[in-house]
């Protein structure tokens, strides 16, 4: 019997220095935080970080772990500047990649398509493509002959998303409301790792239940069970974020040495030792969904 | 009529942001912020019933749901609206959003990445978003909650994330003319960029607010609008409307001080 279990600190092996990495999720929403911690215990290195961003990207700055940033946004939402990826940014430590929102799916989809671009029109007549001379136009070869950007396929060495259900063979579900672009990032990489809120032998689901499934099990490498995995970030409809400790995160910026102290105070311990410092399991389980 | 003011500012410009959805037809509006959210759910129950919306997270929804926590109000759902249909909305050209950038030109171009050089900028701000892609296949608005020179900024945005009307910014052979700027809201007036060659302009002044106080607080030349007039008072319907949209009155933290909404000298 197939079984794709492994250990975060086994996923985060996989990782050499200089990948290009993929975290799934959205902002602060369903980030496998979990699997960015135990990187954050790594060794690894000089990683080009591919996200919708969220904490996971302005903790990896914080360490010194992104060499290059190909993202759209890296937001708290309701602290809507990242601290620390502002910090990096302000300090001129990144190399960046910015593209809109919709450019970097595209990119994601090329890459899951084995396409080397898309033809779109988003990012021209912007600073987009000034700032990022390696992205290039091509003209459409039918009669209208119109100019459109080339968006080239981010292709990924490894993805990491956390779903709310896995089984040991790699079948997943995200049930909260959105699943947002966690399927491209799985077919644009390599070896996707995906961390869970609940592992299950085998899957055996009714047909509403099975419409959950975004992605197929042979994008999968391997699943590490991870309760409570996303947070301090959400993972509906399991639990909500928590702003309570974003907003220490957050503070913990505008300190001298603010980071080392979240490090020991939650990383440096382990994950057992990050829950009993966030008020145990059950009350990080049942931190409430956001209401917008 | 009463001789005391009986909305504040930011009702007056929840009214004003509404206008921009009139006549859009069946397109999603997306209002991003206390503001642009409470104008574009305005404008579905008044002027406008055929807009779609959502919850602001991933489902639509036909009555506009209220801000925050909701007590005993139970959404009641039309459809679906993930962030993959979103873009799907976006480059189909069937939305108009309106957002807060950090900066605006004169030619419409808006900037929410940074402030400063690009490599090292004083300012680090969201990200370009997804302003590049909104910007260049549908109709956008902008909201301002406080008009100045740093804002409507004297030559090109930092970064220019959304397209506007400038012509050398854009390629031969790109495509123009699915992009369309409808106006912008800020704390002293209306501007559109329906000025000769798409020049930028004052269609309304806020009560008790000069053109000249605009041209001051503004680093670029404006117009004045062959229509220009007083930005229309908030009726007795809409501030009604306003008050069961907002029932935690989050509009009252939206604009610095809460200001009345006439200015007096």
């Amino acid at each position: 019997m197939m079984n794709k279990q492994l250990t975060a600190a086994d996923a985060v092996g996989q990782l050499r220095d200089g990948m290009t990495i993929g975290f799934g999720g959205w902002g602060p929403r369903r980030k496998p935080m979990a699997i960015v911690r135990e990187i954050l215990r790594s060794p690894v290195k000089d990683l080009t970080v591919v996200a919708y961003g969220g904490p996971e990207v302005g903790m990896l700055c914080a360490a010194g772990k992104v060499k290059k940033l190909v993202f759209g946004f890296a937001t708290l939402d309701a602290i809507p500047l990242e601290p620390y990826y502002r910090k990096a940014r302000e300090a001129g430590e990144l190399q960046l990649m910015e593209l809109d929102e919709g450019m970097f799916q595209w990119g994601l989809r090329a890459a899951g398509m084995r396409l080397p671009f898309l033809p779109t029109r988003c990012g021209l007549a912007t600073d987009v493509t000034r700032l990022n001379p390696e992205l290039k136009t091509v003209q459409s070869p039918y009669a209208d002959g119109e100019v459109l950007l080339a968006m080239p396929a981010l292709n990924l060495d490894v993805a990491f998303l956390h779903v709310n259900v896995a089984d040991r063979l790699g079948n997943c579900l995200v049930t909260g409301p959105d699943p947002y672009f966690d399927h491209l990032f799985a077919r644009a990489a390599n070896q996707c790792f995906v961390s869970c809120e609940r592992l299950e032998e085998r899957l055996e689901l009714n047909v509403d239940q099975a419409r959950f499934n975004t992605f197929e099990r042979y994008l999968v490498s391997g699943v590490v069970h991870a309760p409570l995995g996303a947070h301090p970030t959400s993972c509906g409809p399991d639990y909500g974020w928590d702003m309570k400790h974003l907003k220490g995160y957050a503070a913990s910026s505008q300190v001298e040495n603010g980071w080392q102290d979240y490090v020991q105070t939650y990383i440096a311990g382990g994950e057992q030792a990050y829950q009993a410092q966030n008020g145990g399991a059950e009350s990080m389980g049942a931190l409430p969904l956001p209401v917008f | 009529m009463s001789a005391t003011c009986d909305f504040t500012l930011a009702e007056l410009m929840i009214v004003a942001a509404s206008e921009a959805w009139r006549g859009n037809g069946e397109v999603i509006a997306s209002g991003l912020g206390v503001i642009p959210r409470l104008a574009a759910s305005l404008a579905k129950l008044t002027h406008s019933p055929e807009l779609l919306m959502t919850d602001s997270e991933a489902f639509l929804v036909e009555e506009p749901i209220p801000l925050g926590p909701r007590g005993d109000y139970v959404p009641r759902y039309s459809g679906y609206l993930s962030f993959e249909r979103v873009f799907e909305c976006v480059w189909g050209g069937r939305r108009h959003a309106m957002i807060g950038p950090t900066q605006i030109d004169r030619w419409g171009q808006t900037n929410l990445s940074c402030v400063g050089d690009y490599q090292k900028p004083k300012t680090a701000i969201l990200g370009v978003r997804g302003l590049p892609g909104n910007s260049i296949n549908h109709l956008n608005s902008f909201f301002v909650p406080s008009h100045n020179s740093r804002v409507f900024v004297s030559g090109e945005v930092d970064m220019v994330s959304g397209v506007g009307f400038k012509a050398e910014r854009w390629p031969q052979g790109v495509r123009r003319d699915l992009m369309d700027i409808r106006c912008v809201v800020s704390d002293l007036c209306v501007l559109d960029f329906d000025g000769p060659d798409r020049a930028v302009q004052v269609r309304s002044l806020h009560p008790g607010v000069s053109f000249e106080q605009v041209q001051d607080n503004t680093g670029f030349p404006l117009l004045k609008s062959a229509q220009l007039h007083e930005t229309a008072h908030p009726n007795a319907e809409q501030l009604a409307l306003i008050r069961r949209l907002d029932p935690h009155d989050y509009r009252a933290a939206a604009i610095k001080g809460n200001p009345a909404g006439i200015r007096t000298a």
